[in-house]
């Protein structure tokens, strides 16, 4: 992908706000809100169809059974909480009520990962990712930025007819794809090309995998960066072939290492082409207060940690060549 | 057409047809729900042969009424009274809950049996979708009804309370809950295992317009559902008071029938009891 430059720094739940509020003007659309619209991205549909936007309170487990009500309706139902809520909380009404009933519901997971910040713990969604690829029939998505984000909840209402987890962040972060990007649920997207070594990453974490890239460049070392947007159906062609032809794979998700998207990754490298893997994320604990760059920093989620863990494995890799 | 039973004779006797097809499926399956599906045959037949307004040549016509069942367990009454009323043939019952069946153990729509609503067998969560299909119904301003049939033990799920509060809020005049007040679940009897009562408070401090029946009179059943139907500015519940193995002389009030199948000798002495009973 080629004009990897910062337009701005914005958070992808302004990306989701401003999708939502295009896609919604399909009169099919119906908005739940669960207290928190502003906060998570729901207000510029409230605004502009208060007509299909209906409040139901702190109450998430109940919004998934109405979301799944109107889709057996007709209706096509975005609800959106912090990913603890509408992702964790509510997990058994989205196995059967959405997931078996095969609804076309989609949820969003804002808040995602450690980046939220001083909130603490309680509020990073550090395990949704886990929890929802094991769900049949859902296809989940955790775009890269702003931008992406927006296409992807068009596409997810436009494009779509099964059961849509999308995981989005609070902080403003750099918003660097282009509007006119090749964007398609189930394709990663090379934003680096590079065949020493793969860095595979998802949401936040992609633009911090795009400055390592940077960084190994300046040691020799040409380091490939898969943004992997959609984690499942995940792609499994562009993950044998960045292991083929690299022979070395790192993957970086602000989500906890077990079961997260690395985990997703692992599974197709295992089974068709074993390579060298290591994993940037969460290490089975949880998050804390703090700015959300210094949590990026303590937890290892950042450029520096990813360059880091790179250039670690790349030893490993000739090493394992050598056998 | 949907078939509409006008007397009380021709709906009794169709309840006699279905509980006996109910022993006969669940003891040919081997094992699934005879308590509550026994007892919600008086109340299943009400609702398809004189209740709802339905199609079952075209099951997903779009401005039919919609069953929500939410205790998915009790699917045998389900699956028996779709098939007497036209839905698929009766011969299918036998496939209950084997291998490669449209008749699941609980409701499961991906398998393709018409007239399912919903796949449900978690509780406490059809109550939810109701109010989904009451609220696209009011977007759309269709006239159909949403049904949700509850269990009593079910009512000890803090979701069902979310849903209930929020279609009072919302003002679903066309949602009718039923709960089957059969006193029992899996563990015993419900004020044992965790107590529910006052049923009629809490629902109408929830908002909602409340009504009790005797869950086994036909009569009495069709004119609670037309009572509610005059409500205008909320949801309506009707308490349906059961006897859990109605029909069933030897099991009636038992809980201990909840989850079990009768043998294949038991359920000729149980057809033979609701034969009797009739
Ligand atoms: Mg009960």
């Amino acid at each position: 992908m080629d004009n990897l430059i910062i337009k701005s720094h914005r958070a992808t739940k302004e990306g989701f706000a401003e999708g939502l509020r295009i896609a919604g003007n399909n009169p099919k659309v119906i908005g739940l809100g669960a207290d928190i619209t502003a906060s998570v991205g729901m207000n510029l549909f409230a605004e502009a169809f208060p007509e299909r936007f209906f409040s139901f309170g702190i109450a998430e487990q109940n919004c998934i059974g109405v979301a799944s009500g109107l889709a057996l309706s007709e209706k096509i139902p975005v609800f959106s909480t912090y990913a603890v809520f509408s992702a964790l909380r509510t997990t058994d009404q989205i196995r059967i009520s959405v997931c078996y009933n095969k609804l076309h519901v989609i949820i969003g997971g804002a808040h995602a990962g450690v980046s939220v910040g001083p909130d603490g713990a309680t509020h990073q969604a550090l395990e949704d990712i886990a929890i929802m690829r094991s769900l049949p029939n859902i296809t989940i998505i955790s775009p890269c930025d702003a931008t992406q984000t927006k296409l992807a909840i068009i596409a997810a209402i436009d494009n779509m007819n099964s059961p849509m987890y999308i995981r989005y962040g609070r902080e403003a972060v750099p918003d660097f794809t282009i509007e006119n990007q090749n964007f398609e649920i189930g394709k990663a997207q090379t934003m680096v090309e590079g065949n020493d070594l793969t860095i595979i990453a998802t949401g936040h974490l992609v633009w911090e995998a795009i400055i390592a890239a940077g960084k190994l460049k300046d040691k020799g070392i040409n380091a490939r960066v898969i943004n992997l947007h959609t984690i499942k159906p995940i792609d499994e062609e562009a993950i044998i072939k960045a292991a083929r032809e690299t022979g070395i794979i790192i993957t970086a998700e602000e989500h906890q290492i077990q079961g997260g998207m690395g985990s997703a990754v692992a599974e197709v490298v295992v089974k068709e082409y074993p390579v060298p893997m290591d994993f940037i994320g969460m290490k089975s604990s949880f998050g804390e207060s703090g700015k959300p760059e210094e949590l990026l920093k303590k937890y290892g989620m950042t450029s520096d940690s990813i360059y880091k863990i790179a250039i670690e494995n790349f030893s490993r890799k000739k090493s394992d060549q050598k056998l | 057409m949907n078939i509409i039973l006008k007397t009380r004779e021709e709906l009794v006797l169709k309840s006699i047809e279905i509980r006996k097809d109910i022993i006969s499926a669940i003891a040919e399956a081997g094992s699934g729900h005879t308590g509550g599906s026994l007892d919600l045959a008086d109340i299943f037949t009400c609702l398809y042969f004189h209740i709802l307004n339905h199609r079952p040549e075209e099951p997903n016509w779009e401005n039919r009424d919609r069953m929500v069942l939410s205790i998915g367990h009790v699917a045998p009454v389900l699956y028996v009274t779709l098939a007497h009323a036209g839905y698929f043939p009766i011969e299918e019952l036998k496939t209950l809950r084997k291998l490669g069946s449209r008749l699941q153990g609980h409701p499961g729509r991906d398998h393709g049996l018409p007239g399912l609503e919903l796949s449900a067998g978690s509780l406490g969560q059809g109550l939810s979708v109701a109010v989904g299909m009451a609220l696209a119904n009011k977007i759309d301003k269709k006239d159909g009804y949403v049904y949700c049939i509850l269990g009593d033990g079910e009512l000890q799920e803090g979701s069902v309370w979310e849903a209930a509060m929020s279609a009072a809020h919302h003002k679903f005049n066309k949602l009718i809950a039923l709960v089957d007040r059969n006193n029992c679940q899996i563990d015993g009897v419900t004020s044992d295992v965790m107590e529910i009562e006052p049923i009629i408070d809490k629902w109408k401090s929830f908002g909602w317009n409340v009504l009790s029946c005797d869950g086994h009179n036909h009569i009495e059943i069709i004119e609670t559902f037309e009572k509610v139907k005059t409500t205008s500015d909320r949801p309506s519940v009707i308490i349906a008071k059961t006897i859990m193995g109605k029909g069933v002389r030897s099991i009636e009030g038992n809980y201990k029938w909840h989850g079990k199948a009768p043998s294949k000798e038991e359920a000729l002495d149980f057809i033979e009891q609701i034969d009797n009973n009739g």
